[in-house]
């Protein structure tokens, strides 16, 4: 059966008021859910409530799905929305339970000195400064920016998985890129150096 | 963009081309073979770029969701599902009653005014509350989103603005109904949390901080959120009430 058919077949039993045909849904599109939702947050707990929270959402607007729609990707939007929205009420916890000047910024950590060549050249340091530039992401420059680096969605898909203007996600993206660029200019210009 | 070979091209371009969404890749392109400071940077970010692709790939031992965390995801959303569902009927069945709800309060105090409403079916009554507690629940949790925003940089409040649109149209009908039904504190409330509503909704969806913290002094200054919990309450605990009659409950 078409994978196309098979959801769409799902979807009417769903309708129809079979709820437990949404477990064939679950089945089909739980993984790239969930693996969508650990890219975003960075985190299993988070990525499993955000499985729960997309299927739910899902289930309680299937009377807006179209059905020519693809469902995959009408999930896929869902889950993307509930990942940004993690990302902002973890934001806001943060915010709200520590004070601004004790923000974590993971650079901080770094052992004293500059590190030199070959550390920087080292994969534990590269990861370090990427992972500490993604926590000084805001939640929608971390969102926009794993949506299009990592998933491969484009500025207009973003947009519109996140409810944004196409022009907030696109700067989000920008800043993100910049954020990154920071962090990781000092090993980028090492590397075109040992190439050159 | 820079339309000509000759001016330097912006880093928000290189990042465009970089991802393909460029207008005009081949300009850019030429461009970037052309100058070298223009190419120096691209270079740059290309390995930026690269660098944190091999990480996330490096890194992509995306934890395990395999046929055992798919049951038990299925076992936690399974009555979650049901629940959902029976919400949503109650929702089907209670809309149209609370308006119904509304019409006959309305009728029947109209006649008796101003005898006291003792005549008020308790089921439509009950139906009404039901709808209104339940309003004000999710107008409460909309206010908490806003109250717990971080004030440090510009918020995107595209689904709250979605969910105070929705709010907004209940509340119109939720404030009529107990208008007359003779609630005036109940009515004065949902009047303010109106105001908020349109305030909310009317907002580009991304707000700075500044904008954040005026609604956030109208939601505090006015104890909104503190009316709203509490009448929120006195509707949970007027509907728990065995025979229902037709005393305020502000």
């Amino acid at each position: 059966m078409q994978d196309a058919e098979a959801d769409a077949q799902a979807v009417a039993r769903v309708r129809a008021g079979e709820p437990e045909a949404f477990r064939v849904l679950m089945e089909r599109h739980g993984r790239a859910v969930h693996r969508l939702a650990f890219r975003m947050t960075g985190n299993e707990q988070d990525a499993e409530d955000v499985v729960q929270e997309s299927f739910l959402r899902a289930f309680r607007n299937l009377d807006h799905f179209e059905a020519r729609a693809q469902f995959g990707s009408w999930l896929y939007r869902i889950a993307a929305n509930c990942s940004y929205d993690l990302l902002r009420a973890r934001a806001r916890r943060l915010a709200r339970t520590e004070p601004a000047d004790a923000t974590p910024d993971l650079d901080a950590s770094v052992p004293t000195g500059d590190p030199g060549p070959d550390r920087l050249l080292a994969g534990a340091e590269v990861r370090r400064r990427i992972r500490a530039a993604m926590s000084r992401m805001s939640a929608l420059e971390r969102s926009a920016f794993t949506l299009r680096h990592l998933e491969g969605m484009s500025i207009a898909e973003i947009a519109q998985a996140l409810d944004l203007q196409g022009e907030a996600a696109k700067q989000s993206v920008f800043r993100a890129v910049r954020k990154l660029r920071g962090a990781l200019a000092e090993h980028a210009q090492g590397a075109l150096r040992a190439k050159a | 963009m820079s339309a000509r070979l000759g001016t330097h091209v912006t880093d928000d371009d290189l990042v465009l081309h970089y991802y393909g969404e460029s207008e005009r890749p081949a300009l850019l392109d030429a461009h970037l073979d052309a100058c070298a400071a223009c190419g120096a940077r691209w270079q740059e970010l290309s390995q930026v770029l690269a660098v944190v692709t091999d990480e996330a790939m490096r890194e992509a031992r995306t934890p395990e969701f395999g046929d055992r965390e798919m049951d038990a995801a299925w076992q936690r959303l399974a009555p979650r599902l049901a629940s959902a569902r029976q919400r949503a009927r109650l929702r089907r069945v209670m809309v149209p009653l609370a308006v119904a709800a509304s019409l006959v309060l309305a009728f029947t105090i109209g006649r008796h005014w101003p005898a006291a409403p003792e005549v008020a079916p308790g089921g439509t009554e009950r139906v009404l509350l039901v709808a209104v507690g339940d309003h004000l629940e999710r107008s409460e949790m909309l206010l908490v989103e806003l109250v717990n925003a971080s004030p440090d940089q510009p918020v995107d409040i595209g689904s709250e603005q979605r969910q105070a649109h929705e709010l907004l149209g209940a509340s119109r009908l939720y404030r009529a109904a107990v208008t007359r039904a003779g609630e005036p504190g109940l009515a004065s409330v949902l009047e303010e949390l109106e105001r908020l509503l349109v305030e909310v909704s009317h907002r580009p969806s991304e707000i700075s901080p500044d904008e954040l913290a005026v609604l956030r002094r109208r939601i505090e200054s006015r104890g909104l959120l503190f009316k709203v919990r509490v009448l929120e309450w006195q509707v949970r605990e007027k509907q728990k009430e065995p025979a229902p009659g037709a005393a305020a409950v502000s």
